[in-house]
């Protein structure tokens, strides 16, 4: 089967963001950018079912900015065949995502569909499950385990209080959760191979979807500080705050 | 406006996350609560009490048994005709099936909503280190509520009716298969008064359970983690607190040998207290911890522990 993987190029998750002075949003200017590490764990997923001889075809896809050409790169680079970039001026919603996608989904027919389960930027958690609803294919999201078996799949999704697995009909949507796997690091080689696979410039015209925003920001704003505490100098200490807090008699 | 609020329950009782989710909808208008279930007549005779509830809607199929979102999602984008507002909380089954119903209805979703001021809603993004307030132009509002943002509404005092409704179904696209649901006599996470969290340096699941489990005992509190120690397997997944697991805000905190990474404080840095015991006095944790003690995690934590 074809395996569909939207990928997202969000600011890298080990940059602290800074919200802009005019309350407009966060400052995305010469900060570094990467591949949400949710579509990294679904890039794996599906390089690792190609290898298990269960995908036969892996089609990555990004929707923004041109910029988010060198995502698709290194989705091509982990493994990927090849990449269809999407460009759109401006943010484009989940449910903005989800039309594009589904209309990617109707021409490449994909039995499977891998997408991270939030982007670390505006942590909506919404796309896959928007998708799948589009679609009207099954949905197994925050997954831990992913096993196809025929015209179907097992999905084992992490939830409140524990595990659950549901087994949905194929095609099918899948979300990914932290522990699904570890991604691989792209090699130079493969890095080298990327440039040269197929990469498709789509615009949201080209598939007929109006992606106009629906919610409009008002504004952005830095969380309210924590005052400052104080250092205690030991366990003696330590207890008679915390009975002064009144958690210990 | 009249919204529809989903419960979440276990067929019995209603479970916390739900009283939230009703006070929050109570600032938008009418609430009306929707139980779906198999069986599920004694959680929608909880949900009728509960203060602030208009009307109960029970929709009892086996079809709805273990809330697929596949044959839920449908159920409620048909009964959103009537009503203005669909408030989930942001749960993982909450997470699952609001989005769904969301695009069945061709509207955005409002994600981990913390504030409602008239049409405007507040959330954070990039991990809790922004806040957004956003309006919408859709005639119906979806919105998931983070439980910790909102009072919990009272289980007593409403006297709302039972009407029953029935939807299509099973879409047949999705079977539930079992759950491993790890059972623990401690209080739950996200509803917890007191909160132990452990992290990496605690160096292993035995040390993990040796140094957190007794303090937590001690205090009655639930028992948390760093992402780090629930990828070194030191304890399980659903203990996780951060940007990716649990958001809690607690009275007190206590982070064990957690350095605090952004996606960490994402989780828990709206706790009223927060107590750091790490032996790095450098750590961030210590920036938004109110106390804090610097020091040898394997000597202080016992000495805690026998000292409370």
């Amino acid at each position: 089967m074809k395996v569909l993987v939207p990928v997202k190029r969000v600011l890298d998750y080990n940059v602290k963001p800074r919200v802009k002075a005019d309350g407009t949003g966060v400052d995305l200017a010469n900060v570094k950018m990467s591949m949400n590490p949710f579509d990294e764990i679904a890039v794996e997923e599906a390089i690792r079912l190609k290898e298990k001889g269960v995908a036969t075809e892996i089609v990555v896809v990004s929707i923004g900015e041109q910029k988010a050409q060198e995502t698709l790169r290194t989705a091509l680079a982990m493994g990927a065949d090849r990449a269809i970039l999407i460009t759109a001026e401006g943010p484009v919603e989940p449910l903005g995502v989800a039309k594009l996608l589904a209309k990617v989904a109707e021409e490449e027919q994909p039995g499977l569909i891998i997408l991270g389960k939030q982007a670390i930027d505006d942590d909506n958690n919404q796309t896959g499950q928007m998708l799948g609803a589009l679609l009207g294919w099954g949905q197994g999201t925050f997954a831990s385990k992913v096993e196809v078996s025929g015209d179907s799949v097992d999905v084992t999704r992490e939830v409140d209080g524990g595990l659950e697995t549901v087994k949905l009909k194929t095609p099918a949507i899948v979300t990914t959760d932290l522990r699904l796997n570890e991604p691989r690091y792209a090699s130079l080689p493969n890095i080298m191979k990327a440039k040269s696979k197929p990469l498709a410039a789509k615009t949201p015209a080209d598939y007929g979807v109006d992606v106009t925003p629906r919610l409009s920001v008002v504004k952005v704003e830095e969380p309210a500080k924590r005052t400052a505490g104080v250092k205690v100098a030991d366990v003696d200490e330590l207890v008679g705050k915390l009975k002064a807090l009144g958690v210990v008699a | 406006m009249s919204v529809l609020v989903w419960v979440e329950h276990d067929n019995a009782s209603v479970k916390d996350a739900t009283l939230a989710a009703v006070t929050a909808a109570g600032k938008l208008g009418d609430v009306v609560v929707l139980v779906a279930g198999s069986g599920a007549q004694g959680a929608a005779a909880a949900a009728a009490k509960i203060a602030g509830v208009s009307k109960v809607l029970l929709a009892d199929d086996a079809a709805y048994a273990n809330a697929l979102a596949e044959n839920v999602a449908p159920l409620v984008a048909d009964l959103m005709a009537g009503y203005d507002a669909f408030v989930a909380p942001a749960t993982t089954t909450g997470k699952n099936i609001a989005p769904r119903v969301a695009a069945l209805l061709d509207v955005m979703q409002i994600s981990e909503v913390i504030g409602i001021e008239g049409d405007q809603f507040t959330r954070p993004i990039y991990a809790g280190n922004a806040i957004a307030t956003v309006t919408s132009s859709d005639a119906k509002k979806v919105l998931t509520v983070r439980g910790t943002a909102f009072d919990k509404a009272a289980t007593e005092g409403g006297s709302a009716s039972v009407e029953t409704v029935s939807g299509a179904g099973d879409k047949g696209l999705s079977s539930f298969v079992g759950s491993e649901i790890a059972k623990s006599e401690r209080p739950e996470l996200t509803s917890a008064k007191i909160i132990v969290s452990g992290g990496r340096a605690l160096g292993s699941g035995e040390q993990f359970h040796a140094m957190i489990d007794p303090l937590a005992d001690k205090l009655g509190a639930a028992v948390g983690a760093s992402r780090a120690a629930v990828d070194a397997g030191y304890a399980p997944n659903d203990y996780q607190v951060g940007q990716t697991g649990k958001i809690v805000a607690p009275e007190v905190y206590v982070a064990v040998g957690i350095s605090g990474a952004i996606q960490h404080l994402a989780g828990m840095k709206d706790s009223k207290t927060i107590i750091a015991i790490n032996k790095d006095e450098d750590a961030p944790i210590f920036q938004v911890a109110d106390i804090g003690l610097v020091g040898d995690l394997f000597k202080l934590v016992p000495e805690l522990t026998e000292k409370l």
